[in-house]
Parts: C-alpha cells; sequence; structure tokens
C-alpha cells in the first residue's frame, strides 16, 4: 500500500479548513456555501474511512497501512497505522463528523465559519488519535483534541459557558500532564516511543505500576470515571448541541481507546494489579450516576450523567481481558457513540425550538411532534440496552466477560441495566407522554427533513448492529484476541521470573 | 412453513406501523388480523404433525453473535413444546386481533394499536421457538417492550404512563435475574444452546460456587436465578405489583398479553429448563412455595377488589402461581396443560369483561354494574361459561387441569406436596367465589349504574362477540379433548419426547378418592353460597367487612405490597441519587476538586501579589530577612 491513506485521512479536514478561511464570515449570503463545503470535506472523508474498512484486513492482528516517516531526527517518528481496534473508531468519527456538520443548521447563530473549522479540526485530530502509533504522537493529538472543544464550549456555548469550559480543559489537562512525564520516562528507559516497538521490548516491571498510574489518571478523567466525571454534564449542559455529541460520542471514547491500547499492551502486570480498582470506580459509576441521573431535571445533564455509566460498563469490561469484555466494550463504545449523539441531537431539536432544557418545559409532545417520538423512543431503548439494539450486545458481552471473571461484579453491574430503564423511562415519558400542559408547545413543528435524515442515519446502525453485530465482532476478532494473548503472554513471563528470582 | 409462520406477524405489523396512515385503519386491521391467523392456521398444521409424526426441527435463520466461544443463532425450534406454544399464542392473538377491529373501533390510533399487537405476537413467537438462552432473552425483552408500549397505550393518561413503567422496571429486576442465570450457564457450559447445555447439565451438579463466602451448588444458583427471571415476566409473589396495574391498557391487551401468553412465558422457560430445573430439588421446592404463596395471595386480594379487570388480573396472577406449583412438583406436563387451558378461558373472561365494559362505556368498577343479564345475554353466557371453566367445574377444561395439579402435588409424597394440596383446594374455593362474585355483581342484583339508563345497554358487535364464542368453545372443550395427550398416563408419554425430561417418572397410581373428589363439590357448592352472599343478602359480607376492618384493609390494599415497594425502593432511590447529585458532587467532589483547586490558586496568587507593592523599603526588608535567613542556614551547616 504506497497511497497514504491513514495522512489523507487525516489531512482532508485541514485542507477542507484552508477553504473555509478563505471565505468571508461577515454577510450571511455564504452560510449554505461554508456549510456544503465543511460537508463535502467530512462525507469524503467519510467515504474514504468506509473505503478504508474495506481494504482492511481482518485476518491479521497486525498493523497495516503503516506510515512511517522520520520527524524529529532519531526522536520521534511520525508513525501511523490501524488494526482492528482503531478502525472502528475512525470510521465512528467520520461518520458522526458528518452528521454534525449536517446538523448545525438551526443550533449556530453566530461565527458558523469558525464553528465549522473546528469541527473539522477536531475531526482530524480524533483520526490522529485512534491511528497514531508512536506514543509522543499520540499524545499531541489527544492533547490537541482539546483545544477546539474548549472553543466549542466557551464560544458557543449557554450561559455558564465560560466556567464550563475551563473546569473542561483544566480537569483534562491536569490528568494529562501525568501522561506526560510518563512517556518521557518511557522514553528514557526504552530509547523508542513507537508503540510497535514497545509492545515488543514490554516494560520493566518496575515501573509499570506508577506508569500505568500517570497513564491512568489522563484516561480516568476523559472517560470519565467516577469521582472525576463531574467536568462531564457541565460540559454538555453548556456546549451547543453539535459540540455535546463531538464530545460524547467521540471524544469519550478516545479514553476507551487508551486502555485498551496502552494499559493492556503495555504495562499487563500493572493491569492485572490494579483491576480491582478499575472494577470498583466502574461499579460506582454504574451505580452511583445511574441513580443521579435518575434525579436530574435538566435533560442534557440526564443524559451526561447515563453517558459515564455507559463508560463505566466500557471500563469495566475491557478490564476483564476476556475476549467478551473487551469485545463487548469496543462494542458498546461504539453503540454509545451512536446513541448519545442520538439522544443529544434529540435534545438539540426540541432546544432549538423551546429554548428549555428542562424537563418540567416540556410533556405531551407525542401530540405535536410524533415523528420525533418515534426515533426518542427509538433511542431511549437502545440506550436502555434492549435486545435488538446496538446497546444490548455490547452490555451483553461486557457483563458476560465480568460474570466469567467476578460474580459479584457482574451482579452489581447488572444493576445498572435495571436503574438505566427506569431513568430513561421516566425522562421519556416525562419529555414525551402526558397531556400537552405547555401553550408554548402547541406551535411546534415536527421533524424537518435534515433531521429526520440524521435520526434516521444514526438509528439504522443502531438497530442494524443490535440485530447483526457480525462486521464489527469480526473486524475486532482477531486484533482482540491477540491482544489477549500477549497481555497473558506477559504476564505469565513476568510470573516465571518472579519466581525465578524469589 | 416454520419462517412464513413467524415472520408474518412482524410483517403485519410493519405494514401496519409504517404504512398504516397510507392503506388507512380498516385495511390495517384486516391485513394484521389477516396474517396472525394465516400464521395460527400454519401453527395448527404444525401442531398436528408434532402430535402425529413427532415432527421436530430446528432451522437456523442466521447467525446473531458470535464472540470468542460464544456463538448465538437466530433460529426456530420446533418441538412438543414450542408447538404448544405456537398455537396459544397465534391462535389467541388471531382471535384478539379480530376482537380489537370492534372494540378499538372509536379510538383515533387503531393502526399504532393493530401494529403493537402483530409485533407482540412475533417477539412472543421468537421467544417460545428459540433454540438458545439468549434468543429466549431477546423475546422476552420483545413480548415486554410490547407490553410497555400497549399498558401505556393511552398516553395522555399519567396512570397507564406510570403502570407502563412499572411493568417495565419491575420486570427488569427479573430479567437482572434471567441475564445473571445465562451469564452463569455460559460461564459453565461455554455455551447458551438448549442442546449442548442439557447434555452437559448432569456433569456439574455435585460442582459448588463460591458466593458471597458461602459455598452454593452451582444449578441450584442457575435455577433461582432463571426462576427470578421467570417470577418477573409471570408476576410471582414479591414481583407481582405490575400486573395489577398493567390493567390500564385496553382489555384485548390484557386477554392476550396479561392472561393467556406473554405472562405464561416464565412457566415456560422453567417447563423448557426442565432438564436443568429436575437437577435441583430445592429449588423445585421454591419453585413450589412462591407458586402456592402466589395462587393463595391473589386469589384473597381478587375476593374485595371491585375493578372488574384487576378482580380477573388477580385471578391471572393466582393461576399463574398454579401452574408454578405443578412444574414445582415436577408435573411440567400439568403445568403446560393448565396453561393451555387456561390461555382459553381467561382470554375468555377478559374479552368478556371488555365487552361488558364497551357495553357500560368504559365503566370498570362492578359497583356500578347489576341486572344487566337481559340486555347482554350473549356476554352474559360466555362470561359463565368462563367463570365454570376458570373454577374448574366439572368436566370444563379448567377442571381437568386443575385437578391434575391437585392430584400430582399429592403424588409428589413430601411435605411441600401435601402443604400444596392444601393450599390449593382452599385456593380453588376462594377462585369459585371470587369469581361467582363478579358475575353476580355485573350481571346480576339490581341495577347500579348512575351515569348510563339501562335502556341504553348494548350487547357488543358481532365482530366482538365471535372470538369469544370460538374461545368458549375452547373452554369447554380444551380440557376434555386434550387430557390424554397432555398428561396421559399411559406410561412413559409420547407426546413431549424430548421436550420435557422426568428424572423420575411421574407417578401413575391413581390418588385417594377424597382429593379427587373435595375441589369438584366445594366448587358446585359455592355457586349457591355466593348467589346467597352477593345476591340474595348482602349483609353478610358487608357485615363481615366492618367487622374484620383490619383484614379487609389488608386485602384491599393488597397486603401494601405498592405501599412497602414505593418507600423502600423508589423513594429510596430517588434520595439517594439527590444525596449523590447536590451533596457528593457538588459539595465534596467540586468544592474540595476543580473549584477548589481553583479558589486555592486564586487565593494563594492574591497572597502572593501582595508582596508586589512597590514599596522599597518592603523590598529592602525582604532581602535583609532573606540574606540573614541564606546566612543562618550557612553558618549552621
Amino acid at each position: 500500500m504506497n497511497f497514504p491513506i491513514l495522512s489523507s485521512l487525516i489531512l482532508l479536514p485541514l485542507i477542507g479548513t484552508l477553504f473555509l478561511l478563505f471565505s468571508k464570515d461577515k454577510d450571511y449570503q455564504n452560510t449554505s456555501t461554508m456549510k456544503y463545503v465543511a460537508l463535502f470535506t467530512s462525507f469524503v472523508n467519510f467515504l474514504i474511512s468506509i473505503y478504508l474498512w474495506y481494504l482492511f484486513d481482518s485476518s491479521t492482528s497486525s498493523f497495516q497501512f503503516i506510515e512511517d516517516k522520520e520527524w524529529l531526527k532519531g526522536f520521534i517518528n511520525y508513525k501511523v497505522g490501524i488494526d482492528g481496534i482503531s478502525i472502528l473508531f475512525i470510521i465512528l468519527t467520520t461518520f458522526i463528523t458528518s452528521l454534525c456538520i449536517i446538523s448545525v443548521n438551526n443550533s449556530i447563530k453566530y461565527r458558523l465559519r469558525d464553528f465549522l473549522i473546528a469541527i473539522l479540526i477536531m475531526e482530524s485530530l480524533m483520526i490522529g488519535v485512534f491511528c497514531s502509533l508512536d506514543l509522543v504522537i499520540f499524545y499531541l493529538f489527544f492533547e490537541a483534541g482539546l483545544i477546539p472543544m474548549f472553543l466549542m464550549i466557551g464560544i458557543w456555548g449557554g450561559a455558564r459557558r465560560v466556567y464550563s469550559a475551563f473546569k473542561f480543559f483544566l480537569y483534562t489537562l491536569l490528568g494529562s500532564v501525568l501522561m506526560l512525564v510518563a512517556i518521557i520516562s518511557i522514553y528514557w528507559m526504552s530509547g523508542t516511543t513507537d508503540i510497535v516497538q514497545l509492545y515488543e521490548l514490554g516494560i520493566d516491571t518496575k515501573y509499570q505500576n506508577l506508569l500505568w498510574l500517570a497513564f491512568f489518571s489522563s484516561f480516568a478523567v476523559k472517560t470519565p470515571m467516577w469521582p472525576v466525571h463531574t467536568w462531564l454534564p457541565d460540559a454538555h449542559v453548556e456546549a451547543p448541541t453539535a459540540g455535546s455529541v463531538i464530545l460524547a460520542a467521540i471524544l469519550l471514547k478516545m479514553a476507551g481507546y487508551g486502555f485498551i491500547r496502552f494499559s493492556l499492551g503495555l504495562f499487563p502486570v500493572a493491569s492485572e494489579l490494579f483491576t480491582p480498582l478499575v472494577y470498583t470506580l466502574s461499579l460506582i459509576a454504574i451505580v452511583y450516576t445511574s441513580l443521579v441521573a435518575l434525579m436530574q431535571e435538566d435533560m442534557k445533564k440526564l443524559i451526561a450523567y447515563s453517558s459515564v455509566a455507559h463508560m463505566g460498563f466500557v471500563t469495566l469490561g475491557i478490564f476483564t481481558i476476556t475476549q467478551q469484555g473487551i469485545e463487548g466494550s469496543i462494542i458498546q463504545m461504539i453503540s454509545h457513540g451512536l446513541i448519545s449523539a442520538a439522544l443529544f441531537l434529540c435534545v438539540g431539536v426540541v432546544y432549538d425550538r423551546v429554548h428549555s432544557r428542562l424537563i418540567k418545559t416540556y410533556g405531551g409532545l407525542v401530540s405535536v411532534m410524533p415523528k420525533y417520538s418515534i426515533l426518542f423512543m427509538l433511542f431511549t431503548l437502545a440506550a436502555i440496552g434492549l435486545p435488538g439494539t446496538s446497546g444490548f450486545v455490547g452490555e451483553f458481552l461486557i457483563l458476560m466477560g465480568a460474570f466469567k471473571d467476578n460474580f459479584l461484579v457482574a451482579a452489581i453491574a447488572s444493576l445498572g441495566v435495571i436503574f438505566a430503564a427506569a431513568y430513561m423511562l421516566w425522562l421519556y415519558r416525562r419529555v414525551i407522554f402526558g397531556n400537552l400542559t405547555n401553550k408554548n408547545l402547541l406551535q411546534i413543528p415536527d421533524l424537518d427533513n435534515s433531521e429526520k435524515f440524521i435520526l434516521w442515519c444514526l438509528a439504522i446502525p443502531v438497530l442494524f448492529f443490535g440485530f447483526y453485530p457480525e462486521p464489527l465482532i469480526n473486524t475486532i476478532e482477531i486484533s482482540v484476541k491477540d491482544l489477549i494473548e500477549m497481555y497473558n503472554f506477559n504476564l505469565n513471563m513476568n510470573m516465571t521470573e518472579v519466581k525465578n528470582n524469589g | 412453513m416454520e419462517i412464513t409462520l413467524l415472520f408474518l406477524p412482524l410483517i403485519a405489523s410493519i405494514i401496519s406501523g409504517f404504512f398504516g396512515k397510507y392503506i388507512g385503519d380498516r385495511n390495517s386491521e384486516i391485513v394484521t388480523s389477516l396474517f396472525v391467523s394465516i400464521s395460527a392456521i400454519l401453527a395448527l398444521i404444525l401442531f398436528y404433525n408434532v402430535i402425529f409424526n413427532h415432527y421436530e426441527n430446528n432451522i437456523v435463520v442466521a447467525s446473531w453473535i458470535n464472540s470468542g466461544t460464544l456463538n448465538v443463532n437466530w433460529s426456530i425450534k420446533v418441538d412438543a413444546l414450542s408447538s404448544v406454544m405456537l398455537v396459544v399464542v397465534t391462535f389467541i392473538s388471531s382471535l384478539v386481533h379480530i376482537y380489537s377491529i370492534g372494540y378499538m373501533s372509536h379510538d383515533p390510533h387503531k393502526t399504532r394499536f393493530m401494529a403493537y399487537l402483530s409485533l407482540f405476537t412475533f417477539a412472543m413467537l421468537t421467544l417460545v421457538t428459540a433454540d438458545n438462552f439468549l434468543q429466549l432473552f431477546f423475546g422476552w425483552e420483545g413480548v415486554g417492550l410490547c407490553s410497555y408500549f400497549l399498558i401505556g397505550f393511552w398516553f395522555k393518561k399519567d396512570s397507564a404512563n406510570a403502570a407502563a413503567i412499572k411493568a417495565f422496571v419491575v420486570n427488569r429486576v427479573g430479567d437482572f435475574g434471567f441475564a445473571l442465570g445465562i451469564f452463569l450457564i455460559f460461564y459453565l457450559f461455554g455455551t447458551v444452546n438448549y442442546s449442548e447445555v442439557f447434555e452437559q447439565v448432569p456433569q456439574i451438579i455435585d460442582k459448588k460456587l463460591l458466593f458471597l463466602g458461602i459455598y452454593i451448588k452451582a444449578i441450584d444458583l442457575i435455577c433461582i436465578l432463571l426462576f427470578i427471571g421467570a417470577m418477573g415476566k409471570s408476576a410471582q409473589f414479591f414481583l407481582h405489583t405490575w400486573l395489577p396495574d398493567a390493567m390500564e391498557g385496553p382489555t384485548p391487551v390484557s386477554a392476550l398479553i396479561h392472561a393467556a401468553t406473554m405472562v405464561t412465558a416464565g412457566v415456560f422457560l422453567v417447563v423448557r429448563c426442565s432438564p436443568i430445573f429436575e437437577y435441583s430439588p430445592l429449588t423445585l421446592n421454591i419453585i413450589t412455595i412462591i407458586g402456592m404463596t402466589t395462587a393463595f395471595f391473589a386469589a384473597t386480594v381478587a375476593l374485595v377488589q371491585t375493578d372488574i379487570k384487576k378482580i380477573i388480573a388477580y385471578s391471572t396472577c393466582s393461576q399463574l402461581g398454579y401452574m408454578f406449583f405443578a412444574a414445582g412438583v415436577g408435573a411440567y406436563n400439568v403445568a403446560m396443560f393448565h396453561l393451555f387451558t387456561h390461555a382459553f378461558f381467561k382470554a375468555l373472561l377478559f374479552l368478556g369483561s371488555g365487552s361488558v365494559i364497551h357495553s357500560f362505556k368504559e365503566e370498570q368498577n362492578i359497583n356500578e354494574m347489576g341486572a344487566v343479564y337481559k340486555k347482554l345475554p350473549y356476554t352474559w353466557i360466555l362470561m359463565i361459561i368462563g367463570t365454570l371453566a376458570l373454577t374448574g367445574f366439572p368436566f370444563l377444561s379448567g377442571f381437568y387441569s386443575k385437578e391434575a395439579i391437585i392430584e400430582f402435588a399429592y403424588l409428589r409424597g413430601n411435605t411441600v406436596g401435601y402443604y400444596a394440596v392444601g393450599v390449593g383446594i382452599f385456593t380453588a374455593l376462594l377462585t369459585s367465589i371470587y369469581s361467582w362474585r363478579l358475575i353476580f355483581k355485573t350481571f346480576h342484583g339490581s341495577y347500579n349504574n348512575k351515569k348510563l339508563k339501562i335502556e341504553q345497554m348494548q350487547e357488543s358487535p358481532i365482530v366482538m362477540l365471535l372470538p369469544l364464542i370460538i374461545l368458549s368453545l375452547g373452554a369447554i372443550f380444551a380440557g376434555f379433548l386434550f387430557k390424554d395427550l397432555f398428561i396421559g398416563h399411559g406410561g412413559e408419554n409420547h407426546f413431549w419426547g424430548e421436550s420435557i425430561k422426568f428424572l423420575n417418572p411421574l407417578s401413575t397410581e391413581h390418588p385417594p378418592l377424597w382429593i379427587v373428589l373435595t375441589t369438584p363439590i366445594l366448587v358446585i357448592l359455592s355457586i349457591p353460597i355466593s348467589y346467597y352472599l352477593f345476591v340474595k343478602n348482602k349483609e353478610i359480607p358487608n357485615w363481615f367487612a366492618n367487622s374484620n376492618k383490619p383484614i379487609y384493609n389488608f386485602l384491599v390494599n393488597k397486603w401494601y405490597f405498592d405501599e412497602l415497594y414505593n418507600v423502600i425502593f423508589v423513594q429510596f432511590s430517588k434520595k439517594i441519587g439527590l444525596y449523590f447529585w447536590k451533596v457528593f458532587d457538588v459539595k465534596i467532589i467540586d468544592r474540595f476538586g476543580p473549584d477548589g483547586i481553583s479558589s486555592l490558586i486564586k487565593n494563594l496568587s492574591i497572597k502572593a501579589s501582595k508582596f508586589q507593592t512597590g514599596f522599597i523599603y518592603q523590598y529592602a526588608f525582604m532581602i535583609l530577612l532573606g540574606f540573614s535567613a541564606l546566612l543562618t542556614f550557612l553558618i549552621l551547616n
């Protein structure tokens, strides 16, 4: 493969950005042109990523489409490549970005050009995160992703946008600084930051614990895990719809991806040691945030808290180190990407019309917005994890994997499934069902064509992968299997070493 | 053929749900009813094949989830057990579809209603034809979902919405157990396919698991977990609270979902898993005890309810209890037989009560009815047939199945069995009393409705009566006709084949005569007694209620389960959720976390900036101070 397909995926949105920079933002004549430019860029990117999936060879776990260029001589190489785990996230990114650009129609009232640029840059960076094969490159993409998000919240956000933006930024930056320290020390120990080489070299057991914790502090904040989750509800509440969608659907997935790629891949001994910690935090996240979600009065906050709970399932599944658990986690991340995106868009739809996120403003929407009600119901059920939706496949596999490891953990995590039903259905009931009491709601129109299109675009994969998750599972199967084998191999090596020494 | 059978209701549902507004209400009704009826005919053909040719088949439609060693297919398994369920489901469903055309004639959302009904039928069919636990779970949740939609069908009614959520969430509690059971099965056997699991069961009988510090037999744990799922779906004691509330849905729904089919899924699960349950005597005893407790509890509550549908709902609950205790004493075929007969007479009773409610213009309180048997002659007769069958009046269908349950419980020959016989007979008496109370208060005595004049009463249209008549034939003859097939004594039972496992063959002895005779005699005697109590001399029940207020209130309030659960679970969760949010998240994490750090830094910076006063003498003083400190340090070293 000579054509640098991954680099073009990363660069293409930037080229789109370049075109946007040349357009004038002053007169509003240009808005549709700008949107088409952005949309065209992201859509082409989406097509390329699908083509990439088509080219992708799922029968091997080694990295494919590798590009390796010298960047800082003898120090850092620009190295990208993908395996079965990363490709799905890339497609998720390009897919969600395209939909986001379609959705900015109503919600962004000013500085549309800048907003589109932020989204496109975000797309580049996220793709970069998922395909970088060098720790430094990964870190750069990972951290740079904060900036467009910070701007999205800070500029186009709601009333408390500045507070939320800073909270978001500080929280995530604080975690990541430690990761940077860890990356530097890895370089001093191993002489390379190339992930493929590091996989082969392994990392000295003595330092694994500290390094693991440093990476963990960064990923835990991004996931977010309890107790560092409080930035997420605030960020979501203030972010514009498209921002929330990108945040929930893609940004949070970087952490889950990081756990699989780095925590498990590089530090197996430490991962084994800290598994109880991750289990505990995940379980607390699932139960605690589900209960908190139950009592929320703000729709976006409720969905944000439910995201924390769903990501709790993800971290739980990853650290079961079982085929079902990790595959479940990846599928859960993809499906949560689709479902949470859809739910935030659903909130955005009514927010654009009524300008309120409070649940009590609504009620009885089914009589004025029947189409909206159907789609919202579908995503509600998917969030609950009903069989036949992708949410079920992920959750069920995770719990199955967790069960293999620990009965009690699986039992407590399953409680989350009950709570999810309670808070989502209660939300739905209060917003959609009942009598229409608020007079302002009488006149609001049902979904327009672009809204319908976006939501159906999300609904179809949710249903399709619910009934037929094979395409996803086939893609990740070998990579996950080899990851687990490598993990266990390293662990056993270490065990024998310890035995020999002791 | 099986595929056609299964997918016709789904297609019907899609047509009615998505294209209903293009093809019109009437066409949607026709399409859905017709498709489901075709399914019913196919099911009958299949049933015929199974009976006479021992037909069995397992069709793999597509693969579903393949992850590691977990391989799950979409499949259609046809054997004796599933063929019985297929007949019950499609047959009752098609009648309910037809009935709904009349019952829902004034509703603006007919197409949506028909779509839900057909979708439910499809989900129920996937449930019964599963060849693995995961597809069973799919169907299980699918029927739960349709039940949620249909209970909350009148979405403007707050009570209906509340009931729908309650049904879904309570069922989720059961599903929680069920899912854990599936995980455990996968953990122990490495597969979730019935045949592979059932084969391996004997190998793990003695395996023990450490659970919360105690060793428990793996097989017991599996069975208990699966049974928790069954309890949720079949509204057994502790998880029954959703079923009476589910009566908020339209009456045809109650007949189809909350009487004949969905609620029996729990019984089906236990029977389907008989190869596992047979090895767990502990769980079987638990099932018997829960079953008879439910039977008794629901019957006592039904005695004092005044809502016609709630009485029948509690009656359903009670009859499901009977089915479970039949399964618990190891008489799985008898449980299936009662399930089969019950479907006919309970659907008949529900649809009959629907006819009454329809005639009374949505009135459901039996105290507001009475004396209309001349006005609603067909409904009256059909309801009486249903009641006779339910109470176990000799030679109607309920008689055979209920007798068999009590007999087999007796023949089981252990303490739990004898206990069950006692409760079973007593509950049969209660059943008879509350059922006749319903009939007499609804159709006899004096006319009590203030809103409607008795002259305005009209019999329901033929489209509603026809299904009732067909069901009444089932209620009369199903027991007599299928008795030998389901529970025949001829040594080993040929019909069930491999689908039900009996570790020890069921006893073929005959129980003593008094066991056989007690129930029918009580049942017959209770008719004149009830007539006397509820028509002739109403003072006695009133006097009894007044003089035993605490007991009466206890029953009227359904043993205070709702209140108890509300305090323990609902209010508690809300309080703790609020506490976590307002106190933990805001006051602790945020205050000491990000906000704390940022305000700390801010304060420190303010303090630090105070050093920069701009006065030279202060700077000089600081330099002096620093210099002397440094000097001291150096000298001391």
